[in-house]
């Protein structure tokens, strides 16, 4: 018997060590928030925090985690990083889908904890392995700005023409 | 910048019993699917309809629901249902804008609810149904929904007066309440029981635009607080009582059937619960998702391969190109002889495309012996009800189908295969059962967009323009097995053909053909984000472009000359041309700027590509000017996220994306091997409107509707490479074989030293 600590609480779970930890945190102790995209890696759907890291779950044996403290996107919003990306999120409207979001989320959080002034390269490098196949990537990078500055990046780049632009 | 409308439309009056028809704005729209019956019985209205009684009492019995969206209870949010479903478009928003507008609450007044299966209370007349798709839904609600608001508003206010012995036309409505001068005022929830005894309104005063308190703004998501907590449940979240987990395995060679299953392994395994089996394929039951892989993994499957066992992705090609060139046609537009001129040709290949929704596909059933409850996210919620009803023999009325948030759709939630399939599946077991496909599963067994073969050509003036434009595309029809009644008389399939019966150039004459083509049995072709106009506008935007470099002419000013007849057209090339600086500054050797125009769904389009190829022949995006003209827009902000996210998902596609056969099975797996776009690989994508008062157009699939042909006209215009096949060869960009030989080499010496 694995215990677990998700979100602090203490999670103990009979399951095979070489269980994903996504599966674990989805289908046994019930937190759905996490999501399945590919199960090799390759999409970030399924992005939790280990101690702050962000790390892919649905390649992450249960047995290899030990008593570090994983969190998940039910909980991120309770640290300073989670709550500032979020908002950020809801004020940039970044959302369509939102089936990859919590991963997103989740990198973005920990991208941000690490790298309070992120660059464009290191958005591009951390966020990079998180897909969106709505392509929510502009706003993405704007919220991540606008969480990190506090200033307002964009609500929208849309802008308007009279009608005397068909000229 | 301002978004207000410079020209509104006038208040509108709406009789009682009118028939909110979909316009046809200039475009055909293809998705025209009333087809066999000829006409829409019972389809969506703003007033209640027989179907309605039943449809409220399920959903909580309220005592007011004055029609198939509206509820308000006695105390509690005011709850709208809605018509379209949500996969990402931003339609429950618009939707609730467009009631709550007219209803008179804000949107943090409201809460949102799938609809329930229902052709006759959820059904847009022009799909004959209950259809997410096409670009239809703000076409095909704008009118309905403001009027169904405007009824509720009605007797809202008609309940006050009646109460308080006042002329309605005394009583003001703001926020969910009822105010009269007097000083009196009621909210919706206390009106509520006195409204729903009220017999509906003949005629109701829409909103004039003028006054819009939210249609035409930027407004915020209303699902978007729950889907940046993981709250929001998906297909794949639900979890219900008892219930197992399974994963399916199709024989890969498509059309290939199932001939054994050895499992006497995975029945070992803990956790693994049943081993079932179908015609097709084979699932493992888990106590979890990991015990049912674990089990997969364990099983020796025997496969009868069947017709397809030695396809190949080239013998597909060899076989669509000859009917493309030799294949007898359907006419689908004829302006009689061809003028003499220089004749000019060329001929373009698109690939087979999968959907790869970030969500793989799911659906959880349970079958009684006199129910079957389903939870999926589907785009046609009426269609799967059906099809569960037809395997499981029980009458329409014992499937319960509650619809969930789609993680994409992009047309794969048209179908209802993986529905079927899990109907058939849960059949056999006692307990609730949800079957989640793998992406592997997910992209093998997807139902791909046909690859396509087209022959163009033009006669052209002395001044290098056509005067005849010639057009003969081969390809599966999707519409064929969706919508067989919506097919011609003389069998074309309208969708095949859009966007260049009718183009937005002025060219006197024009010849287009659609050669059905057949794929192999198996090979399922289905809908995608935009199918005919995605496919078409790659095809005559690009061919456009080649046509301005043999006249020697910039791109910008050949298509200005073909549009002096069209304004709106013409307002987003220029809008677009104006933003991205067209013809300003020099741009660096190898990056390109590419136009692309169209008016796909019933919107008009211009998208503004800027591309460098490396010497190597690598494609780097470097900004992307989007202008459109919608008409009439709902919600600003979301139409910037649909064009921002179309135009990407149509050059992740141009740039990556291709299935290919080998023994009949789809060679891609998952998304090592189906690459898509990501943020590292995104442009900043600017999108501008021209805004006025038209009708409203279509949204969800202009942007990707247009994205290629811009992306390749760039790739032209950078290295003079023309591409005539989807996706970018990079091998053909590459700029000398030095280019290639300079980074092995700068590589080399790495190499050597670990050696």
């Amino acid at each position: 018997m694995l215990s677990l600590s998700v979100n602090g609480q203490s999670y103990p779970v009979d399951v095979p060590d070489d269980m994903p930890l996504l599966w674990v945190l989805r289908d046994v102790i019930g937190l759905t928030g996490t999501k399945f995209g590919c199960g090799i890696a390759q999409c970030g759907a399924c992005t939790v925090h280990l101690d702050g890291q962000a790390v892919r779950s649905c390649v992450l044996p249960v047995g290899a985690i030990g008593n570090r403290a994983i969190t998940t996107i039910e909980a991120v919003g309770n640290t300073p990083t989670g709550q500032k990306i979020q908002q950020a999120w809801l004020d940039v409207d970044v959302v369509q889908c939102g089936y990859c979001q919590s991963g997103q989320i989740m990198s973005a959080a920990a991208l941000l904890a690490h790298t309070p002034n992120p660059s464009d390269d290191d958005i591009d490098a951390a966020m990079s392995g998180n897909l969106c196949r709505c392509a929510t990537y502009v706003r993405i990078r704007a919220a991540i700005k606008q969480a990190a500055t506090g200033k307002i990046e964009i609500l929208q780049t849309i802008g308007s023409a009279p009608e005397g632009a068909a000229s | 910048m301002s978004t207000e409308f410079l020209t509104p439309e006038p208040t509108e009056s709406i009789d009682l019993q009118r028939r909110n028809v979909l316009k046809h704005s200039g475009l055909a729209i293809a998705f025209l699917w009333l087809g066999g019956t000829g006409a829409a019985s019972a389809m969506i209205s703003a007033r209640r309809q027989p179907a309605d009684t039943a449809a409220a009492m399920a959903d909580g019995n309220p005592p007011f629901a004055p029609n198939a969206f509206i509820r308000i209870d006695s105390e509690g949010p005011v709850r709208l249902v809605m018509p379209s479903v949500e996969m990402g478009q931003s339609i429950y928003t618009g939707c609730s804008m467009l009631l709550a507008e007219e209803l008179g609450v804000g949107l943090d007044q409201i809460k949102v609810e799938h609809s329930p299966p229902s052709d006759e209370l959820y059904g847009i007349p022009a799909l004959g149904g209950q259809i997410t798709g096409g670009s239809t839904s703000t076409r095909a609600t704008w009118s309905v929904l403001r009027e169904a608001g405007a009824v509720a508003r009605s007797m809202l206010v008609s309940a006050a007066a009646l109460k308080w012995h006042v002329d309605p036309s005394t009583c003001t409505v703001d926020r969910g309440v009822v105010h009269h001068p007097s000083g009196r005022s009621a909210t919706f929830n206390e009106l509520a029981e006195v409204a729903g005894r009220l017999p509906m309104p003949d005629k109701v005063q829409l909103t004039d635009p003028t006054d819009f308190k939210l249609i035409g703004k930027p407004i915020r998501r209303v699902d978007a607080a729950d889907k940046i907590k993981g709250a929001t449940q998906f297909g794949l979240d639900v979890r219900v009582p008892g219930m197992k987990v399974a994963t399916v395995k199709a024989c890969p060679t498509l059309a290939g059937k199932l001939v054994s299953v050895d499992d006497k392994a995975a029945r070992k395994l803990p956790g693994v619960v049943d081993v079932l089996r179908l015609d097709n394929a084979v699932a493992v039951v888990g106590e979890h998702f990991w015990a049912a892989k674990k089990g997969m993994d364990a099983l020796v499957i025997e496969w009868d391969r069947g017709v397809n066992a030695k396809l190949t992705t080239q013998q597909l090609r060899d076989a669509i190109a000859d009917s493309a060139r030799n294949g007898k046609g359907i006419v689908a537009r004829d302006d009689g002889e061809r003028p003499q001129g220089t004749l000019v040709q060329s001929e373009y290949q698109s690939p087979m495309l999968a959907h790869a929704t970030m969500e793989p596909l799911n659906c959880t059933v349970h079958v009684t012996h006199d129910q079957c409850e389903i939870w999926t996210g589907t785009q046609v919620p009426m269609r799967a009800a059906q099809e569960a009803a037809k395997i499981t023999g029980l009458p329409i009325e014992k499937i319960v189908l509650h619809n969930q948030y789609l993680g994409g759709g992009f047309g794969r939630r048209l179908e209802t295969d993986w529905v079927e399939q899990a109907v058939a599946l849960a059949k056999q077991v006692p307990y609730p059962l949800k079957v989640v496909w793998t992406r592997e599963e997910d992209i093998g067994q997807d139902h791909m967009r046909p690859m396509y073969h087209d022959v163009v050509s033009a006669v052209l003036d002395a001044n290098g323009h056509p005067v005849w434009f010639g057009y003969r595309t081969s390809g599966g029809s999707v519409l064929a097995r969706f919508a067989p009644g919506a097919m011609g008389k003389d069998g074309l399939d309208s969708d095949a053909v859009e966007c260049v019966v009718e183009m937005p150039y002025d060219i006197p004459k024009a010849h287009v053909e659609w050669i059905r083509h057949n794929m192999p049995p198996g090979f399922i072709v289905g809908w995608w984000r935009g199918v005919g106009p995605t496919h078409n506008l790659f095809v005559v935007e690009s061919f456009i472009d080649e046509l301005a470099s043999h006249a020697k002419k910039d791109p910008l000013e050949f298509r200005r000359a073909m549009l002096q007849k069209n304004p709106r057209a013409l307002g987003v090339l220029n809008l677009a041309a104006e933003k991205i600086g067209w013809g300003g500054q020099a741009l660096p050797a190898r990056v390109g700027r590419g136009i692309a125009l169209g008016s796909p769904f019933g919107s008009h389009v211009c998208v503004i590509v800027e591309a460098e190829v490396t010497p190597q022949g690598e494609v780097r995006l470097r900004k992307v000017v989007a202008a459109i003209d919608v008409g009439m827009a709902v919600n600003t902000s979301s139409i910037e996220a649909q064009v921002q996210g179309g135009v990407l998902f149509g050059l992740s596609a141009a740039l990556y994306s291709e299935l290919t056969i080998k023994d009949g099975a789809v060679e891609q797996s998952n998304f090592n091997n189906y690459r898509v776009l990501r943020i590292n690989e995104t442009p900043v994508v600017e999108v501008h409107r021209v805004v006025n008062a038209e009708a409203p157009g279509g949204m969800g699939e202009v942007g990707t509707a247009i994205a290629a042909p811009a992306l390749t006209n760039a790739i032209f215009a950078a290295t003079g490479v023309r591409l005539y096949k989807l996706p970018v060869d990079r091998k053909l960009l590459v700029q000398s074989p030095d280019a290639l030989k300079s980074v092995v080499s700068t590589a080399a010496p790495e190499r050597k030293e670990i050696a």
